[in-house]
């Protein structure tokens, strides 16, 4: 079942990634793949560095959350073409706002993740306390 | 729009098991500080698409492979994470050779990848 979960969410990650695709269209700068890699780095903290600590929910569950659906959404083999399809156009600018972007905002967006995760389990931890 | 949604989800179904298994097996067979199995599979996926893109297959082959099967293989958001990870731990050489390793490796393999397939497809 361990392996069905996996599959399954990763499918659903997959689709949201595809469908996003198709719903955002900017010629020039690939913003769709930058907006869902940022967006998943935060997403996937969440997962590891709060869900993963609430009792209730099993490691089928977070594995199938993050290794699947936001492991399957966010995508890097998309980034290095799009980034290497811009050096070849000879769009230097472009290229390294694409890869900047990517650098420092999936850094940020991740860390964001691990720190709204903290004030959550704090925030239960009081919660707990009283 | 339906068979592009079932060709993504078929692709998709086995790169995120080989992700899954492969992460599993290395980081078994090789435990190690540095996240050495993300590494060698976005490298590995960036020079597998840039080949698929120059290989100009039609575009069910690069729904099922590209957007499906390479797009789940690979990820960004696992790859961010072991880069915070290491931060935290103050890992400060693991971090950034992480960095570099996959920005170069992942960038220079799409164009290893597209240069194979415009000159032997």
């Amino acid at each position: 079942m361990y392996y069905v979960w996996v599959a399954l969410f990763g499918v659903l990650g997959a689709l949201c990634r595809y469908l996003t695709g198709v719903w955002i269209v900017s010629p020039g700068f690939p913003l769709a793949t930058l907006i869902i890699n940022i967006v998943g780095c935060f997403l996937l903290a969440i997962v590891m560095k709060y869900l993963a600590e609430l009792p209730y929910i099993s490691k089928t569950i977070i594995t199938a959350l993050g290794t699947g659906f936001v492991g399957s959404f966010t995508t890097f083999s998309t980034f290095s073409l799009e980034s290497i399809q811009l050096i070849e156009k000879h769009w230097y600018g472009t290229a390294a706002l694409y890869i900047g972007a990517s650098l420092i905002g999936g850094l940020l967006s991740s860390r964001f993740g691990f720190y709204v995760s903290e004030q959550w389990l704090n925030r239960r931890r009081n919660r707990h306390a009283h | 729009m339906l068979i592009n949604m079932l060709l993504v989800s078929v692709g998709a179904v086995f790169g995120v098991l080989a992700r899954l298994l492969l992460s599993n097996w290395m980081k078994t067979k090789w435990p190690m500080q540095f996240p050495l199995a993300t590494l060698c599979i976005n490298v590995s996926g960036s020079f597998l698409l840039g080949l698929l893109f120059a290989s100009g297959l039609n575009s069910h082959f690069q729904l099922l492979i590209g957007t499906g099967f390479m797009g789940s293989y690979t990820t960004f958001s696992t790859f961010k994470l072991e880069n915070i990870e290491l931060h935290l731990k103050q890992k400060y050489r693991l971090f950034w050779s992480y960095i570099g390793a996959s920005y170069i490796l992942g960038i220079g393999c799409a164009a290893l990848g597209l240069w194979v397939g415009n000159t032997y497809f």
